[in-house]
């Protein structure tokens, strides 16, 4: 529009926040934190039906320090949670965290002494998911919401602290 | 060794907190328990110097968060030891503070590759100590459905050791016939992966036709798409370099340790607890019991690739045999009553209540039952103090055992190795944990 | 009962004299209570006799029976191939004095079932080679199977890293 036809061809004008944002959100690559039943549900999402590949976030790198996104699938217990607050420590940032299912969202159903009653005691969630496990598709409906948060979020303060995502 | 000598430890400053520890012990109790295992080990020579390296528990190969700690000569293991509890969820604390029933719903999580088989599993340790059991159209569809199960769970660990040494292909194949098992479930059951499917005295419904003809569909097909992901595997030179020879264990050796199902079958040892102990209605079915004499990883992987045969077989059988009737046992005190009936009659709302809000009491006691699961094993020992829940439940999960004999399968092979003999092991940590 | 058990139980009788306390039965599950002193040489023996050897030793688990005196007790399941029969055997210590001699001599499988009630009960067997908390981090103090350990645990017994 205006100062786009004064600078001539080639040229947009844009918000840093929304390019770098739209950048980030369509390359956000997941690191498959698979502690349990969730787990084979997340490989469930990536399998010829579902193909997770549809929204450009296939690529699961299990090594920390190449992904953006740490998707929590599964019951976090006390021990374990020391190895994966190591693990997102290592993650470069900008970083996300999905907590898949009820157990890393609350300790779902397992009320007892070595479970971790929901994984926001000790890491900053994104987007909490329901289900035990849930589907493939709730999984790709969090990733999308996450995406949209991505989206949206400022570069420079990029994690200011928006209240996570509850989906039901 | 004398005692001026470095020990092991000596060379390994791991960042464990040891602020707890006496200030001389400045290792863990897990290393230490991996060096202690070759104490006679020397080294004088730095080039000859082994390392300690920790595999796990976050790994992609490690089929979970089993963490293994390995010594290291070059790329040989002298030693390795596993490290499990990371998956520790108390499941048997939470039974002791569960009715029967409730507990039912946990089952499913335990080896969450076959939820329908741990159901069926617990159900069969509680009918056991209730002194009832099924009608036979009920224990026919079990049968039916933890076969089906059976077969899901085989399919990851055919698919999972196959992307373990390289073949990525067959775990994408391997998951599109898991989904049309899960399709089965979503229809029959309700629910796709966490079943929940069986009651006290009988199952949660009755299967329909439409039920029976999925089941159909997915039989007719199954055998060509198993010969199909066969076919990549069966004559690939890597795949059976990598499998061969790594991992023996000879049949002794393997029930001493406490090898269970597929992998002692693997050693030769024709220990088949559908067939030996027949539970369900098992002993009016034919089928073969697969053993290979190897004991190597191939002769595992031959195992589960022939037993999703048998299972194909018997889920046919069921489908020829199965009987008509009810599909709940006739013990008001025992079994849940049926939904519409709670809603008209006085009788089954007082029964729904009691058991519902005070459990099904069963006698005093103390019963062992043990099915055969796809892992092994899988037994539930169950004491009870005539109360709604019981005392004491415990988990006697293939997995765990399984996993007990990896130390000695590792001694002496490659580090690579590691993901053809642990994906032929195919262990569940959520079983192994508990 | 199944008289190859029968044939058992009654050989264990005669072999451990008053060391055999109790047979109970119930549901066909025959559970033989041995004083610990001989369960080594039980176990041996049912590996080893000729009539029906028991080779696999299918668990090893612990119950709190929380009663004033012998207030543990430590189950023992064993199978056998040949004649597709179980024995079980049951020992029961006292609190203060909670050690059993190990079988991991007699069946090397038993070794992480010793290590699993040791870590939830806090029986020690002696003898055992690597005897350490199978499940529970290491510098955890409690047992958490024992039945006056509430079910939620006990606040700040296992630390939680910082969120931050």
């Amino acid at each position: 529009m205006g100062l786009e036809s004064a600078l001539g061809e080639g040229y947009i004008t844009t918000k840093l926040d929304a390019l770098i944002g739209w950048a980030r959100k369509n390359s956000l690559w997941p690191m498959p934190m698979g502690l349990s039943c969730c787990a084979i549900e997340l490989m469930s999402a990536g399998d010829p039906r579902h193909d997770i590949s549809r929204y450009g976030m296939e690529v699961m790198r299990f090594s920390p320090r190449q992904s953006d996104v740490m998707i929590v699938a599964g019951t976090v217990t006390y021990k374990m949670a020391h190895v994966v607050r190591k693990i997102y420590d290592q993650m470069a940032e900008p970083r996300w965290v999905i907590a898949m299912g009820a157990c890393a969202s609350s300790g779902g159903m397992f009320r007892s002494y070595s479970v971790v009653q929901g994984i926001d005691q000790f890491l900053p969630v994104d987007v909490f998911t329901a289900g035990c496990p849930p589907r493939p598709e709730n999984l790709f409906n969090a990733l999308i919401e996450l995406q949209k948060k991505v989206g949206t979020s400022s570069v420079l303060d990029y994690r200011d602290r928006k209240e996570p995502i509850i989906l039901s | 060794m004398s005692e001026t000598k470095p020990t092991a430890g000596d060379f390994f400053d791991l960042p464990v907190n040891t602020s707890h520890l006496p200030p001389k012990e400045k290792r863990s109790k897990l290393l230490q328990a991996l060096l202690d295992m070759d104490p006679n080990l020397s080294f004088d020579d730095p080039l000859e110097n082994d390392m300690v390296l920790n595999m796990g528990p976050s790994h992609p190969a490690t089929h979970g968060v089993l963490r293994i700690l390995l010594r290291l000569d070059g790329e040989t293991i002298i030693n390795a030891m596993p490290e499990l509890g990371y998956l520790h969820r108390g499941y048997e604390k939470i039974a002791e503070n569960e009715t029967y029933h409730e507990f039912i719903t946990h089952t499913d999580r335990l080896d969450y590759l076959q939820p329908l088989h741990n159901n069926v599993a617990y159900i069969l340790a509680v009918e056991k100590l209730l002194g009832i059991e099924a009608p036979p159209r009920a224990q026919y569809i079990r049968t039916m459905l933890s076969e089906l199960a059976r077969v899901s769970s085989h399919l990851v660990a055919f698919g999972v050791m196959a992307m373990d040494v390289g073949a990525m292909t067959l775990l994408l194949w391997c998951f599109r016939e898991r989904e049309k098992i899960h399709d089965i479930f979503d229809i029959v059951v309700g629910a796709r992966f966490t079943t929940s499917f069986t009651r006290i005295g009988g199952i949660a419904q009755d299967i329909q036709d439409d039920g029976i003809a999925a089941i159909k569909a997915f039989l007719d097909q199954f055998p060509e798409r198993q010969n199909e992901g066969e076919r990549l595997l069966n004559r690939n030179r890597i795949f059976f370099d990598r499998c061969r020879h790594t991992g023996v264990i000879s049949g002794e050796e393997a029930l001493a340790i406490g090898l269970t199902g597929p992998n002692l079958r693997a050693s030769g040892v024709a220990l088949d607890l559908r067939r030996d102990a027949p539970y369900l209605v098992y002993d009016q079915l034919d089928f073969d019991v697969i053993t290979e004499t190897e004991g190597d990883s191939l002769a595992r992987y031959y195992v589960r690739l022939r037993e999703m045969e048998e299972s194909v077989k018997i889920i046919r059988q069921c489908l020829e045999k199965l009987p008509q009737g009810s599909v709940h046992a006739h013990e008001p005190k025992k079994v849940l009553p049926r939904k519409e009936r709670i809603y008209t009659r006085m009788e089954e709302l007082i029964h729904d209540f009691m058991i519902v809000n005070f459990g099904v009491n069963p006698p005093v006691g103390e019963v062992y039952h043990a099915v055969e699961s796809a892992k092994g094993q899988l037994g539930f020992s169950i004491v009870s103090r005539g109360e709604g829940h019981p005392w004491r439940l415990k988990i006697r999960s293939p997995s765990f055992c399984n996993l007990q004999a990896l130390p000695r399968l590792l001694k002496g092979h490659l580090l690579s190795d590691i993901l053809a003999i642990l994906g032929s092991l195919d262990p569940v940590m959520g079983e192994a944990d508990k | 009962m199944n008289p190859v058990i029968e044939k058992v139980v009654h050989t264990l009788r005669e072999r451990m004299g008053d060391a055999v306390e109790e047979v109970r039965v119930f549901r066909d599950d025959v559970i033989v209570v041995v004083d610990r002193s001989v369960v080594v040489e039980a176990a041996t023996w049912l590996r080893d006799n000729d009539e029906c050897p028991f080779p696999l030793c299918e668990d090893v688990f612990g119950i709190d029976a929380y009663t004033r005196t012998k207030r543990f007790e430590v189950n023992y399941h064993f199978f056998s191939l040949a004649q597709h029969v179980r024995i079980h055997l049951k020992v029961r210590v006292e609190e203060e004095d909670a050690q059993i001699p190990t079988i991991t001599g007699v069946y090397p499988g038993a070794g992480w079932y010793e290590r699993e009630t040791y870590d939830m009960f806090g029986v020690t067997f002696t003898g055992h080679r690597d005897l350490r908390r199978v499940y529970m981090p290491e510098e955890f103090e409690y047992y958490p199977l024992r039945k006056d350990y509430p079910l939620m645990g006990i606040p700040g017994a296992l630390p939680l890293p910082k969120r931050g």
